[in-house]
């Protein structure tokens, strides 16, 4: 019996490795946006891909995120999968006319006969101390547009696995990566063939009985810890990872909420008319007979996402879960 | 002695020496629009490529009275007509190849029908039909593109990937003198510039966008003078003149082609109908301005050129009438056609697999048809009680 070596690895790594592989097995797949080739990406996801494969495969664009989402719809028009980056959330925005207006309805305008198959690769989310415009989480504008799949991974492993499976996807995929995750580690074997999930499907990332805590992205740790913390209190959480806001996975997570008959969603964006509000009318009517509490949202404040020195107070935190969970038990009494 | 004193004079280190990137002087253009047809230089023309021009223009204006008429029948939703724009829209359809793409916006139905597409299907957005009622590749037709200038950094990207597959493909971009406006437009110049694409942008100058005219829209010189802050040869030409937008659209084409980068050309022309006919174009502009510009009428301007030449007769004029009445005789048959639509094909297209969400949306839709195809019980004792 062999043994595989595990080596931590960070997200950022993964999602390098996931892009160079890509890049490898298909020659059509491109690599754009500013400061993604010489410099490697602000965050280094890049790093490395222009010298591998040249400018041409990677490369850097003008300061201008219409303009590189804009051409690659272009380029995708004729055959080509690129993989553009945002370089941060807010920064997308100029971009948003072409995603809603062209990438997201291509393939529906022509009845099918010109899908574009590209990645849109959006650093997103709080908890790194940026200044403002660089930590939004824009997922609520995304998920509202038909036409586009929205991911997001929250380990190492689904950080691979589902950026390879949006570049193969021939669909357009807005692929939110959590900022604050990129230098988390996991045991992670770069070096043997790594698993591709399909792009849709939720995961129970931690069994449980007491309640459901149904989250994605950056805040999938913070449910963790709260999972374990809640132990102390003598509640056994289930946590759910979505990986996937578009498609939504209806079944894992109302099995879940089935089985524990409670749910709490955890997300950073603003609760008003946040995912949060979605999955909550979801869950009430396909579990509504199961549930024992109304379904709580833990949501970032309906506000611009806040200066560095005060983020710590609107990011949801493992207390303000605990505190909601602490509120279904209370429901589920009276 | 002081510390300046130790040091000697206070000599500044000069800046680097500064230059300009690209000696602007070659990218300006002309101080008038170029034009062919009543100068010297119309007898070099191709007397084919002029009879060919002609029969064009006046199918192109047929087309466009006759797809106006269809607007009253309310056979289409809206026509947003080119008429008196006909030397562009045909121009650019025929200085492309055929492995080229053209990028049409709203208003260029006419550029697709000349490139050979199915009249009906050009217009099968307009009747409320499907979006795109053709296959962009099977053409090389991008779909007619509603917002402003989209469609431009779509070109650059198309013509880019073309270049680094190695093909040898140039694309046409439409936009109008509104759509010069949108940052799309500076920022498809700004890229196709820098990546020196093989891509020709038309802007076609009518004067208004909607109700906004030319001196509230820019304060430049004249749009073509946009393209020297980006880099490129910017060239303007009567926009009237078949002749001479086949020519500078040629050039532009053949430049890019041999990997000389892109062109912004600017046709100045005229929109001699309203905006759409949802528009009353009588609120802000006179009749003396349109009567002016429908002298100069693209069609009038040729079939000058050509019968003083002696390369058009009666004849020649009255074969081209009856080709074009021909064409809408055809059109008018065929959009007095119900169009037959699938609901279901409103699932078909969304994804290349629906969403677990979508099937169920599907299901229900499905059921909502059945029910209705169905006489059932309820509306049947229903109309047995009234007697019907």
């Amino acid at each position: 019996m062999t043994t595989v070596a595990l080596k931590p690895a960070t997200m950022a790594q993964a999602l390098t490795r996931a892009l160079r592989d890509a890049m490898a097995a298909d020659p059509s797949v491109h690599v754009m946006g500013e400061d993604v080739g010489t410099l490697g990406g602000v965050f280094r996801v890049t790093d490395g891909l222009a010298k591998e494969f040249g400018e041409d495969r990677c490369t850097d664009t003008p300061l201008a995120e219409a303009g590189i989402l804009g051409t690659a719809v272009g380029m995708a028009m004729y055959g080509l999968r690129p993989v553009v980056e945002m370089q941060f959330d807010a920064f997308a925005y100029p971009a948003f006319e072409q995603l809603i207006s062209h990438v997201a309805r291509m393939r529906n305008r022509t009845r099918g006969a010109m899908p574009l198959p590209l990645t849109i690769r959006v650093p997103y989310g709080g908890g790194i101390g940026g200044v403002e415009h660089h930590s939004d989480s824009s997922e609520a504008y995304y998920m509202a547009t038909p036409g586009l799949h929205v991911v997001t991974p929250a380990t190492v492993a689904d950080a691979y696995g589902l950026l390879r499976a949006s570049i193969a996807s021939d669909d357009p995929v807005v692929f939110l990566e959590p900022k604050r995750l990129y230098w988390s580690k996991d045991s992670w074997n770069p070096d043997e063939p790594q698993s591709v999930e399909p792009i849709g499907r939720a995961v129970v990332r931690r069994p449980g009985s007491s309640a459901t805590l149904i989250t994605y992205g950056p805040s999938v740790p913070v449910c963790l810890e709260a999972a374990e913390a809640a132990r102390a209190e003598g509640w056994d959480l289930e946590v759910v990872d979505l990986r996937s806001l578009v498609p939504f996975d209806d079944e894992t997570v109302a099995a879940s909420v089935r089985r524990t008959g409670r749910a709490v969603v955890v997300h950073e964006s603003g609760g008003y008319g946040g995912p949060g509000g979605e999955i909550a009318a979801r869950v009430s009517e396909r579990c509504f007979h199961h549930l024992e509490a109304p379904v709580l949202r833990v949501a970032g404040f309906d506000i611009p996402y806040p200066p560095p020195m005060l983020e710590r107070h609107h990011l949801p935190g493992v207390d303000r879960i605990l505190d909601a969970v602490a509120r279904l038990q209370w429901e589920a009494d009276n | 002695m002081t510390v300046m004193e130790q040091r000697g004079a206070y000599r500044p280190t000069p800046p680097p020496a500064w230059q300009p990137r690209t000696d602007p002087a070659p990218l300006l253009p002309d101080a008038l629009p170029h034009r062919v047809l009543g100068t010297e230089t119309a007898a070099q023309v191709d007397p084919d490529l002029l009879r060919r021009l002609y029969t064009e223009l006046v199918r192109g204006r047929r087309y466009n009275t006759q797809a106006t008429a269809l607007t009253k029948q309310g056979r289409l939703a809206v026509y947003p007509s080119s008429t008196g724009q006909e030397a562009c829209e045909v121009a650019a359809a025929l200085v492309l190849e055929e492995r080229d793409w053209l990028f049409p916006s709203y208003r260029d139905t006419l550029a697709a029908v000349a490139r050979g597409l199915d009249p009906v299907q050009a217009l099968t957005l307009l009747r409320g039909d499907w979006h795109t009622g053709y296959d962009p590749r099977e053409h090389r037709i991008a779909p007619l593109c509603t917002p402003l200038a989209t469609q431009l950094p779509h070109a650059v990207g198309l013509a880019h990937a073309a270049r680094l597959k190695g093909d040898d493909v140039v694309a046409l971009a439409l936009v109008g003198d509104g759509g010069t406006s949108e940052g799309d437009f500076h920022e498809a110049l700004n890229f196709a510039a820098v990546w020196q694409v093989p891509v020709v942008f038309l802007v076609q100058n009518n004067g208004f966008a909607i109700s906004v005219p030319l001196d509230k829209q820019t304060a430049a010189p004249s749009l073509a003078h946009k393209a020297v802050g980006y880099g490129m040869p910017g060239r303007l030409v009567d926009g009237n003149d078949a002749a001479a937008v086949h020519e500078v659209l040629s050039d532009a084409v053949r430049h890019a082609r041999a990997g000389g980068g892109p062109t912004l050309v600017e046709a100045v022309t005229y929109r001699i109908e309203a905006h759409t006919n949802a528009d009353d174009a009588t609120r802000y502009r006179g009749d003396s301005e349109v009567e002016t510009w429908r002298a100069h009428d693209p069609i009038v301007l040729l079939e000058q050129e050509l019968t003083a030449r002696g390369l058009l007769d009666e004849e020649g004029i009255q074969a081209a009438r009856e080709a074009a009445e021909a064409m809408a005789a055809d059109l008018r048959a065929r959009m007095n056609q119900d169009p037959v639509l699938d609901p279901m094909d409103l699932f078909a297209h969304v994804y290349a697999e629906p969403t677990p969400q979508l099937r169920e949306q599907e299901a229900q839709l499905r059921a909502e048809l059945a029910a209705e195809a169905e006489p059932d019980s309820a509306a049947g004792s229903e109309s047995e009680g009234s007697g019907r």
